[in-house]
């Protein structure tokens, strides 16, 4: 490093002389002097070049870990062998090293945490007012605290892992490994996810539009934890006409996912599977279809099935030049579960009209909602909720949520959101929500 | 049973179809997406009829906030160079569409991933200790950096270098291209600055940081920014600062880009007498900036006549 240094140190001072010389040279013989000028600015050209390229070569080098460090003091010498462009990795290693001056033993710590995963945390702290006895919420609290880390593992692959830390207890919450190198343009993910079953399922609290879940996925998708399994799951672009991008997702899964589905035996998998349908109608909007697929055995033992289709619909605008102040986001799913239960259960539970099977329920939920950015910072949105219970598909739930969302920047969110739900046993629940999110660390990506 | 069964059976297709299948075919034409168009008009110049170039992002639209659309995935999945900025420009929305291409070519370290930014001059790599208080800063430095026709230099060598690294058949070819451009950039550079020559030292304040390469290769100064931190919009307090700071110096030029609310800027100009200046930032920001030639002839055109206006 110290040698890569004095390299730069000597071509910039070479570039000055040639500089100086350049400046200092007397227009005696016109013709001459030209040719002479033009040379060397060529050359200071080069030079300058060659000292950009080396300053490029040691911002690699110094694995960046503290970009502050460039001119300062030598780094702890290191030659680590860094891939030519960590870009992640260089985020985490800045974020995360600050100008500490830890040594991890013999080894240049710096080198040593240039090679650490992006390391994120968001916060999630929700206030509740409003009476709900069938599903109540603390006044206060802190829901979720999840901690990303994130990196690539290979040449072959990368890693995410999201570990949640609710208010009394810890979760994995996915953890998984994406093989991207694989032949014929397949992505494989082995660990445990949230499955592809539509689109809320997909999606981690923090990036949702409102401050819960829709009553849909609560009732019949498993609630917030929903469909997320330890498994595998293949994934494929199937080329298409016009401009369409179809995508399949097949995933196979231990199954165990809430109430959803149960593995009572070794051999009671469960399968999800996802077509995509996507085309940017023009620029500035876009449409986002799916229908998905899950299957599985259920809790109440291994020779009852639960099938559960799914219908998904967005539609996106978002003008390109003005991206950062409007956009409108319209959301759909509809979701039909079909379970296997012994009769005599659902009928102990509430009383079975006289002509229906009970021991097969067919429940269907859906929400819709819109959501609008008016400014820069402001969000504003709706959705309509509808949804059977699962155990039984004669009592149906109700609701509907307003929501409003100030983002005082990229890394926090304050929400409001007002839910009234109206539950099959005729009760009404208004309820107010206040949701303050943050995030620390690594900049994540952001959801589509 | 069944299902087991069946997954399994999927399983091992799968495996098959992965481990059997032929490797992709050699095209005859390099298939090189870029992220943003700079860099494609820069591969452009470089690779000519060689290659095929097309950019994700808009010239018109913030590189910070493009969406990750699955359209994108179509360019990304066939691509066999990806070039991107780096610096942090495009860690919002890049990372996950490179990950979802199914496209091991183009992954960071693979051969056909290539981060522009190690060929270039970096301006405003922060020293010490860094936190958000300052804003969406980028650690590693201004990631707006094509802006000086010396870095687009740059850029097309190391993009020269690269075309010849992944078709070396072609390296003559690539040479004779970069070398050409090279000539011409530097005749169009000298017009840039001779225009720009009367106003060497000139102050100003710009929207946000996108500018400091710019700035100082055509020799502007910039003294201060309408947003009060990088991604910060806007407030009243530190407009008042700005235009108070405007009249002090007798400033009358902010540089906006395209993406940006106009009001601030606009009351900021006629609380101080002042212009508003929206530079393109990127090739496509207008329909006849077509290539980075164009670019530099807009935005210095645009520039030095409101400079001539408001002298």
């Amino acid at each position: 490093m110290r040698c890569l240094n004095t390299v730069i140190v000597l071509t910039v001072f070479l570039a000055g002389v040639a500089k100086a010389q350049q400046a200092s040279s007397t227009p005696s013989q016109p013709a001459l002097v030209a040719a002479d000028n033009a040379a060397l600015e060529q050359k200071v050209r080069d030079l300058e070049d060659r000292v950009v390229t080396l300053e490029g070569l040691v911002r690699q080098l110094q694995s960046q870990p503290a970009p502050g460090a460039t001119a300062a003091a030598p780094a702890p010498s290191a030659p680590a062998s860094q891939p030519a462009v960590p870009t992640e990795q260089g985020a985490a290693g800045a974020l995360t090293t600050g100008n500490e001056t830890v040594r991890l033993g013999g080894a240049g710590a710096a080198a040593a945490k240039a090679l650490n995963p992006d390391i994120s945390v968001i916060g999630d702290f929700i206030a509740s007012g409003g009476h709900n006895p069938i599903n109540p919420t603390p006044s206060f609290q802190m829901h979720e605290s999840e901690v990303g880390l994130q990196a690539i593992v290979d040449p072959y692959a990368r890693a995410d892992f999201f570990i949640s830390f609710g208010e009394t207890g810890v979760n994995l919450e996915e953890g998984f490994i994406t093989f991207t190198s694989l032949p014929q343009g397949f992505v494989a993910k082995v660990g445990k996810m949230r499955a592809a079953f539509g689109k809320v399922n997909t999606l981690h609290n923090h990036v949702l539009p409102w401050a819960d879940r829709p009553l849909v996925t609560q009732n019949l998708v498993g609630g917030e934890d929903g469909i997320n399994d330890a498994g595998i799951s293949v994934q494929h672009i199937i080329p298409a006409p016009k401009n369409w991008f179809l995508e399949f997702t097949g995933q196979g899964f231990r199954g165990d996912s809430a109430d959803v589905f149960t593995a009572s035996n070794k051999n009671d998998l469960s399968a999800v599977g996802h077509l995509r349908a996507y085309k940017d109608l023009t620029d500035n909007s876009n449409l986002d279809l799916g229908v998905s697929y899950s299957r599985g055995h259920n809790l109440f033992g291994t020779n009852f099935i639960t099938n559960l289709y799914g219908v998904d619909a967005a539609y996106r605008w978002k003008p390109l030049s003005r991206s950062i102040y409007r956009s409108f986001v319209a959301r759909s799913e509809f979701i039909w579960r079909q379970q296997q239960q012994p009769g005599l259960f659902a009928c102990s539970v509430i009383t079975c009209p006289l002509n229906t099977a009970a021991s097969f329920q067919r429940a269907f939920g859906f929400y819709a909602s819109g959501d609008y950015q008016f400014a820069r910072r402001w969000f504003v949105g709706a959705r309509v909720d509808d949804s059977d219970r699962p155990f039984n598909a004669h009592l149906n739930d109700k609701g509907g949520s307003l929501v409003l969302t100030y983002w005082p920047s990229e890394f926090s969110q304050i929400r409001g959101q007002y839910r009234l739900t109206r539950y099959g046993e005729n009760f009404d629940a208004h309820e107010l929500f206040m949701q303050v999110q943050f995030a620390l660390g690594a900049h994540g990506a952001h959801p589509f | 049973m069944k299902l087991h069964c069946k997954l399994y059976v999927l399983a091992i297709l799968l495996l098959c179809l992965a481990l059997f299948s032929p490797s992709l075919a050699e095209g005859k034409k390099l298939r090189v997406v870029t992220t943003l168009t700079d860099l494609a008009s820069l591969t452009q110049e470089v690779g000519g009829d060689r290659i095929d170039v097309e950019a994700l992002a808009k010239g018109y639209q913030d590189p910070h906030f493009v969406e990750p659309k699955p359209s994108f995935l179509l360019k990304l999945r066939n691509a066999d160079l990806l070039i991107s900025v780096g610096l942090d420009l495009e860690i919002g929305w890049l990372p996950p569409l490179i990950t979802q291409s199914g496209n091991g070519r183009i992954q960071p370290g693979a051969p056909g991933y290539l981060d522009a930014s190690q060929f270039t001059e970096i301006l405003e790599i922060p020293q010490g200790k860094l936190t958000r208080a300052e804003g969406d800063v980028h650690p590693l430095g201004n990631p707006h950096y094509w802006l000086d026709p010396d870095n687009g230099r740059r850029i097309a060598k190391g993009i020269a270098a690269k075309l010849t690294e992944m078709d070396p058949g072609d390296q003559a070819y690539f040479q004779q291209r970069e070398q050409d451009f090279e000539k011409r950039l530097a005749e169009a550079d000298k017009k840039w600055l001779a225009q720009m020559a009367p106003y060497r030292g000139a102050k100003v304040v710009t929207y946000h940081r996108s500018w400091p390469n710019f700035a100082k290769h055509f020799g502007l100064d910039v003294v201060g920014y309408i947003e009060p931190r990088p991604g910060i919009p806007p407030t009243p307090s530190h407009t008042i600062e700005i235009v108070n700071l405007m009249k002090r110096e007798k400033i009358k030029i902010e540089l906006i880009e395209p993406y940006f609310d106009l009001k601030t800027p606009n009351s900021i100009a006629s609380m101080t007498g002042g212009r508003v200046v929206v530079l393109m930032p990127s090739v496509g920001g207008k329909p006849e900036i077509t290539d980075y030639f164009k670019l530099f002839d807009y935005d210095i055109g645009v520039l030095t006549k409101a400079f001539e206006e408001t002298k």
